[in-house]
């Protein structure tokens, strides 16, 4: 029994203390407003003391139905509204879709819009990775430094992005059969400049990070995610490869032109937090390999596949699924067409909701603290799980 | 490629019968569609089978066809299915409902792929496919008390719009439609 005397605390603890704490449980709502749940995302937790015995993730904050919208939108209108999914990297949600509609419509991409969607994405794969690491040492508690450490680079590039496409991350910068604009006089120049001083960061970054005795204490062992419930979970990106399943889509379909690049597949072995968080620091120094090759070699020529139609643009009848290794996961989009110049249904393949499945899986048993950790390294963005 | 997972199918599970769906895009994905009654049987086949080893179910659609003077309409679920352990893939399966109210069930192939538990209830929630034997099928997107089925191509949305005050447009239209709906 509750009175009114008693303060908020004895209440909590009260059930608790009358059978000897044994077996009451106790549920708790994290989120949907909360820093650590990288938008509005609410999971609910039941709790046996500190550990989590249950935990349900409910999301749809952000639900717009994207995918109705898209469907009552020109092939073309949709794309400025791909940048809104994973607003973090609007860049290769623009290719992937851009990769959908080619593969629809039987478009071919010219040389160097090749070229310059893949130091694009490549880019974009950068700043994904220092956002998230920064907010998961956040998210540990090392309030402030390592986040705006990553934040200060990762401008660097947004202004990058800036100068190209005019905004530094709303880009809507891709094209069915190309890109929309040539780069700026002196992008080259400024991108090497940038490419060439990140490994600095880098190692400065690592120094602080990989074998920081907290950092390790926090991270290894906590939240692991096995190989095989990987696999039949449809888990992708970073967290498969923490796992040690090697598949990246960059070397399995090849697609643009990756097969020209020499770059390696950093693979974990524990598929804990800690490798989820060692594949990031590695995939950006592969990253920075591609970007290193793609511009030292890239041609001249135009960005677009003359035969590409902006206007009128009608594939025909006819369905298509296309997907790339964005920094999350597999990012597909599939789509069917009527003929019509709106497609019949476009669906969008969103690596963030997808990796969330195996969510409780990797918490059970740990306490609130790692939950969060945990939930860190599954890098989602709200605005792609919701759509 | 296709026709000989049909064929082994056709072997494998007694009964089955796939039906081969051409794709007319440049894309050349073509699918295999499968009766409701074999589906988890065959997708089961196609994950173990050594030679298919599809153990991935990657992307997993709802998509609405409304009916014609021919056909009475249907809901469907496409599975785009990939192998991790021999890197191929698409193969794409199509499982049909009878109809697109009373008889919209399927058999859920998230036991078979966990990767389709929140795919599913996705395509419960916005196309109102009932998904048979799903371990957790509750709304997803929408809120519990929501009614209808948003992605469906005849959704009309409720007559509870907020409008603005200088209604022009489509809003215009909304607005007087609304005002007479309205007792006074």
């Amino acid at each position: 029994m509750t009175s009114m005397t008693t303060s908020p605390d004895e209440q909590m603890h009260e059930g608790l203390i009358a059978d000897g704490g044994q077996d009451e449980l106790l549920e708790i709502a994290l989120g949907p407003h909360h820093p650590s749940t990288h938008g509005v995302f609410r999971m609910d937790v039941v709790l046996d003391g500190e550990q989590v015995v249950r935990l349900k993730p409910v999301f749809g904050y952000l639900h717009r139905n994207h995918e109705k919208i898209a469907e009552s939108a020109s092939y073309l209108a949709s794309m400025p509204y791909t940048d809104r999914l994973d607003y973090i990297c609007s860049l290769t949600n623009n290719w992937a879709y851009a990769l959908a509609v080619e593969k629809l419509a039987g478009l071919q991409v010219p040389e160097r819009a090749e070229y310059i969607r893949i130091i694009t994405a490549e880019l974009t794969r950068l700043v994904n990775h220092t956002a998230t690491i920064g907010f998961l040492t956040q998210e540990m508690g090392a309030s402030g430094t390592p986040l705006m450490y990553a934040f200060r680079e990762r401008e660097k590039i947004l202004d990058l992005f800036e100068s190209l496409t005019g905004s530094r991350m709303m880009c809507n910068y891709m094209r069915f059969g190309g890109c929309r604009v040539e780069l700026p006089t002196g992008w080259l120049e400024q991108t090497k400049k940038v490419v060439e001083e990140f490994p600095r960061f880098l190692d400065e970054y690592e120094q602080l990070l990989t074998g920081n005795e907290i950092f390790m204490a926090r991270a290894q062992g906590v939240g692991v995610l096995k190989r095989d419930l990987a696999i039949n979970a449809g888990v992708t990106g970073p967290m498969l490869r923490a796992s040690g399943v090697n598949y990246d889509i960059r070397k399995v379909d090849k697609y643009g032109i990756y097969d020209r690049f020499d770059f390696k597949i950093p693979l974990g072995e524990h598929g804990d937090v800690y490798d989820r968080y060692m594949i990031r620091m590695l995939e950006m120094r592969e990253s920075l390999k591609i970007l290193n090759q793609a511009l030292r070699d890239l041609p001249q020529g135009p960005i677009m596949d003359p035969k590409a139609k902006i206007r009128g643009f009608r594939p025909k009848p006819g369905e298509a699924y296309g997907r790339i290794e964005s920094p999350k996961g597999e990012l597909g989009f599939y789509l069917i067409s009527d003929g019509s110049p709106n497609p019949y249904r476009y669906r969008v393949r969103p690596p963030s909701l997808i990796n969330l499945t195996v969510l409780e899986d990797m918490c059970r048993g740990y306490s609130v603290a790692d939950t969060i950790v945990i939930f860190g390294t599954v890098d989602i963005v709200l605005g792609e799980v919701d759509r | 490629m296709l026709e000989e997972i049909k064929a082994r199918l056709e072997t494998s599970v007694p009964g089955c019968h796939p039906e081969i769906i051409l794709n007319g895009s440049p894309s050349g994905q073509h699918s295999l569609q499968i009766d409701s009654a074999h589906a988890v049987e065959a997708a089961m086949f196609l994950r173990d089978d050594a030679e298919l080893r599809l153990d991935y179910c990657s992307n997993v659609t709802g998509v609405d066809w409304l009916e014609t003077d021919t056909s009475p309409g249907y809901l469907e679920a496409v599975y785009h299915l990939y192998s991790m352990e021999r890197k191929h893939g698409p193969v794409v399966l199509r499982l049909r409902t009878e109809n697109r109210t009373d008889r919209a069930h399927l058999p859920s192939l998230t036991p078979v792929w966990r990767s389709a538990e929140f795919q599913e209830r996705e395509i419960f929630d916005l196309y109102g496919i009932i998904f048979d034997g799903h371990p957790d099928l509750r709304r997803i997107l929408m809120w519990d008390e929501f009614e209808d089925h948003p992605m469906r191509r005849d959704y009309v949305e409720p007559d509870d719009y907020e409008y603005e005050p200088t209604a022009h447009d489509e809003v215009l239209s909304k607005a007087k439609q609304h005002a007479a709906q309205q007792p006074d």
